[in-house]
Formats: structure tokens, sequence, C-alpha cells
């Protein structure tokens, strides 16, 4: 165990300000970003690998995620009006406006897959009668594109998020900022191969189960690493409500993505299987929020590792900073 | 681009009137920042967000006088420690503390006006995806309200808590060293209303030169535990636009004792992020592989 730390403060205040983000809006979007990367991953590679079933719950799945992820970052801002801000310009100092292009591109992309492949389920639909004929004959062809366009802006969509919050003074999140792209990125696999086991017939749904089974070790994996190399500045992730939370999600994770391994057999255990990891996953990213905010409360993880810093000689240095603005 | 200027924040002139508190707000129109009672010291106030620019805080400690040394510890600032502080402390170099007798302990009192550091390499303006906080040609850091869409990010990215999100308005906040006053040639609210000097405004050249002889000459007092905070330009964020002399550890200020720009660490993040994004694109691959035989 960690032994109890000393240090000095002002009055116990904390030193940093802790992240103002709310929740739901906060942990939602982590949540539905990596869903959505996950699954147009999966609609991608379903596209390649001709599953066209689970292909098509792949592309519903990363369009909604998309969508109702950018609805939930928008009303987080303190100024919603001015969400097109974001895109003013592009700034690689900011993990956020890198993000907001990424989501750009990739809501888009996602959008366009999902209308092509509604179509081709639907062709008879009032909608794609009144289509002109031109756009009516690219739109397979143009949809199948941006499918496989977002193997590419997929994973990133899964994984930005935690450079966005590494890259704060938060403790619990700066040292972690290691292993928290590998837990998003295990998370996102198991969210999206929950929701394709979900809402694909059983027999169409193998890759779905595999990706979950494989995304929800990942996500244990990481998290496992991240209690152990953190020590005191791991300590929100375990004890308290944040601990609370992480414990939560990972006995769902490890339940789901057990219970995904032999989730063919019924339609039951599938059931089971995907809401498990579905809620492994929420309960991922509130943990995360509320360890952070945790972890910026409480000055002793913001004084106790600078302290041993300065005290064992290893001074913080940016005599050459690898990033600054402009 | 103009010289560059800031702040020397000399706290062991500071007698806590809180003038620089009142200025700052009059002059920049800042909002009440709540009127809450902490119960804690002469400081009402708490610490700097969205509405305080200007904060001073105050530092009641009984440390060992002359001769009663002990070594310095751990303790929470308020608790009246007897050994807050290092040995020698109070050695004055006349010996001269009215009424302290060697062997027993004697109040001091440490009073300090914190403010936003225009750090010069600042997070808050790294990670502000808007472009909303800019770098003026003062080299100081400042928001436009204008620009600011309230996303929040700035706020946990600050390694001292400067910048706030003011929650009825939506937008962020911070000093902006006067800005407006600057550009007139005038200096901020905060340093003109200064009775004592202890918040000085200048080129910051001037200023790092005046800082260390004022150091030099403390130490030179007795007074060892006078240092520099935020003066070195090969520190976390590249030295600070204003920086302070304080009289103990910076963390009983309430200020980190060495802080770092979270963006340093970026390059190393995306690094870890483009391995987790090719691993999970290699895990898809692999699900639909298996299924194929």
């Amino acid at each position: 165990m960690v032994p109890e730390a000393e240090f000095r403060s002002y009055y116990g205040q904390p030193v940093i300000k802790a992240p103002v983000w709310h929740v739901p809006h906060m942990p939602l979007y982590l949540y539905l970003g990596g869903l959505s990367g996950g699954a147009s991953l999966m609609s991608a590679a379903a596209r390649l690998a001709g599953h066209d079933r689970l292909g098509l719950t792949a592309r519903v799945t990363a369009a909604a995620g998309a969508t109702l992820g950018a609805g939930f970052l928008v009303a987080e801002l303190g100024r919603p009006e001015r969400f097109l801000n974001m895109l003013r310009i592009f700034k690689p100092t900011s993990p956020m406006s890198v993000g907001s292009w990424i989501l750009a591109a990739h809501s888009g992309l996602s959008a366009l897959a999902t209308a092509s492949a509604v179509m081709s389920a639907a062709p008879a639909s009032a909608v794609a009668a009144r289509l002109p004929r031109r756009v009516a004959a690219a739109l397979p062809a143009a949809g199948d594109a941006a499918a496989v366009a977002t193997a590419l802006t997929g994973p990133l969509m899964a994984t930005y998020t935690a450079v966005l919050v590494a890259d704060t003074a938060v403790p619990a999140w700066h040292e972690a900022h290691r292993e928290l792209p590998f837990l998003f990125a295990g998370s996102a696999l198991a969210s999206a191969g929950a929701m394709g086991m979900l809402a694909t017939p059983r027999a169409q749904a193998g890759p779905a189960r595999v990706a979950a089974a494989a995304g929800a070790a990942v996500e244990l994996a990481a998290g496992a690493v991240i209690e152990r190399r953190l020590g005191l500045v791991g300590e929100p992730y375990r004890e308290g409500r944040s601990g609370r939370l992480m414990r939560a999600a990972r006995a769902l994770t490890a339940g789901g993505g057990l219970l995904a391994t032999v989730a063919g057999r019924s339609r039951a255990l599938t059931a089971l299987s995907g809401l498990a990891l579905t809620a492994g996953a929420l309960c991922t990213r509130f943990g995360v929020l509320e360890a952070g905010r945790a972890s910026a409360a409480d000055p002793k993880y913001t004084v106790v590792p600078q302290r041993q810093r300065l005290e064992s000689g290893d001074r913080a240095s940016t005599a050459a900073p690898a990033r600054s603005w402009p | 681009m103009a010289e560059r200027v800031g702040f020397f924040t000399d706290t062991s002139i500071c007698i806590g009137c809180k003038a620089c508190e009142v200025a700052c707000k009059e002059w920049n129109d800042v909002p009440d920042d709540g009127f809450v009672f902490r119960a804690t010291s002469y400081d009402n106030t708490g610490g700097l967000g969205a509405s305080t620019w200007r904060h001073v805080a105050f530092i009641e400690q009984r440390v060992p006088a002359p001769g009663n040394g002990g070594p310095g510890g751990p303790s929470g600032a308020g608790e009246l420690p007897a050994d807050s502080v290092g040995p020698g402390v109070e050695t004055g170099a006349d010996g001269e503390r009215p009424g302290a007798v060697v062997g027993e302990p004697v109040d001091r009192w440490l009073m300090a006006s914190d403010v936003c550091k225009h750090c010069t390499h600042a997070a808050c303006l790294d990670v502000c995806p808007t472009g909303a906080l800019f770098r003026t040609e003062f080299h100081t850091v400042v928001v436009q309200a204008d620009v600011c869409n309230g996303c929040g990010y700035c706020v946990p990215a600050c390694p001292y808590g400067v910048i706030g999100r003011r929650e009825d308005d939506g937008r962020a906040f911070k000093c902006t060293m006067c800005y407006d006053r600057l550009r007139g040639g005038l200096e901020p609210a905060c340093a003109k209303a200064c009775p004592t000097d202890s918040i000085q405004f200048g080129p910051l050249d001037e200023l790092l030169e005046r800082a260390e002889r004022r150091v030099t000459d403390l130490h030179g007092q007795g007074r060892t535990e006078a240092r520099l905070y935020g003066a070195d330009p090969n520190d976390g964020v590249g030295g600070d636009g204003a920086f302070f002399l304080l009289m103990d550890d910076p963390e009983v200020y309430g200020l980190p004792p060495d802080p770092v720009v979270t963006t340093r660490d970026l390059p190393a993040m995306w690094g870890w992020a483009a391995g987790a994004a090719l691993s999970m694109a290699g895990v898809m691959a692999a699900a639909f592989l298996r299924r194929r035989r």
C-alpha cells in the first residue's frame, strides 16, 4: 500500500481547478464517441469481409453514436450557440481542436455510410424514390467508401478523448496518459461489439462477439495497469465514489466479456452480455471523470509528487518545449 | 511585439490590505464571486477563479524563535505548527524581534497576493480549441470574450488553478494583466493600487534583476527562507510572467511546488493513442478473420 502522504497546503484547498465538465454530458460523450468509433471500424471490416447484416448494424450504430455524442458535446459548452468556433482554427496543441475535426470528419463519413446502407436495405422507401437518379446510383459506392474511410477516423475517435483528458494538470489523468488510450480503445471495442450482438441476428454476429470479448480483455488489462503503476496518484481509481464506479466497471466488463464468448448459444446470454458490457463501458467513463474530479479536489495528489520531484533533484523542465502555441 | 512585461509580487512586504483585489474588481468590472465565510483566516476570497483575478492569502504560523530550530516538517497551514519552517528561520541579523525569547515559539503572519502567472508556456493557451486565448504583444495571455465558447478545457489544464468558467455566463475568465491599461501606457490596476509596492509591474528582465537583489538583501538580513518562485526560465512552464518572492514553501500559499505545462508531454500522449488506435484496428481485423476461417 501507499504510505499516508505528508504534505503542506493552504488550508487543504485544492491547488488546481477540477474539470468543470458536467455529468452526464461529458462521460456520455466519451462513451458514445467510443461506441461510434468502434462501430465504424466494425462497419469497415464488415464491408471488406462481406458481413452485410452486421455491417448495417455497425453503420447505424456509428452514425447514431457520433450524432448523439456531438449533441451532448454541444450541450456541454458554456455557450452552445458558439459551437462552430471549434472549427474556426486547426490547432495541433489542443486535443479538443484536433478532436473537433476528427468528430466532424467522422460523423460526416458515418452518416453517409449509414444513409447508403439504409437506402439499399429499403430501396422502395419514399425517400429513396425521391432521390435524383444520379445520387441514387452513386450512393452505394460512396457509402462503402465512407464506411471504409471510417476505419481511419473511428479508432482516432475512440482514442483522442484519452489524450483530451490526459492533456490537463489533473494528476490522475495526466499520469495515466499511457494507459487511458488503451482503456478507451478496449472499452470502445467492447461497446461496439455489445451493440453489434444486441442488434444483429446471432448467426451473423460472430465477429461482434469476438470484438466484444477482446475489447473487454484490453479494457480490463489497461485498468489493472493504471491501478498498479500510478501509486498515490492512482488512488482515486481505487477509492471513494470513483473507485466504486471503476470496480463496478471491472465486474460488468469481465462478466460481459466472459459471457460474450458463449453468447452465440442463446438470446438470453446475448442480451445479458451486451447489456453488461454497455453498462461496464458507461461505468468506466463516469469513473474516469469522477477520478479526475477527486484527483483535482485533494491537494495531496498535486503537491506530493511535485515535492518528491524537487527533493530527488528531478525538477521539471521545459527547456526544449515539445509543443507550444503559437 | 513590445517588451515582455510582468509582475513581481514581493510577499515579504505585503500587508494584506486587499487593495489589489478591490482595484482589480473595479477596473475590470469583475462580478462578485460569492460571499463565503470560510472560517480559516482573514481570507474569505478563497482562491483565484473566473471572478477573482487577484487573491490575497493569509497564513498565520508559529515558528521557532532563534536558537530553537527544529527540523522543518510537513503540516497544514493555519494549524500554528511549531515546526512548520526549518531551523534558523526567525534568526534576524541583529536578533531584533520584539518580545521574542530564545527558545520560545514566535508568531509570524504571511500574506501574499496571487495572480495569473502569464506562463511562458501556457497550458490554457495551448489547449484552447477556438483560439479565444491568445498571447498579446506584451507576451501576456488573454481570453477574447467574444470568441470563447465555454468549452472549459483551459480550466483543468492550468497547473496553477487560475482560470475558471463563470457558470451563469458560460465563458472562461482570468487576469488580463489589464490589457486595456497596458495598451494605454498605464500599469495594471493592482500594481497601481498596491500601497507598499509589494506588487511591482515593469519589463520582466528589470523585475527579475530587482528580485534577485531583494533576495540577496533578505538573505543578508538573515531571512534565509526568502526565495523566488516562477522566476526560473528553465522550470516546467518556461518561467512565469508574474513571479513571486515567497517566505515559505509554495504549497503553503496554495501554489504548486513544481508545476509543469501539460502539453510538454503531448507528443508522447499522441504516441500512446496511436498505439491504442492501431491495436484497436488489429483486434477488429482479427475478429473478422477468425470468422472467415
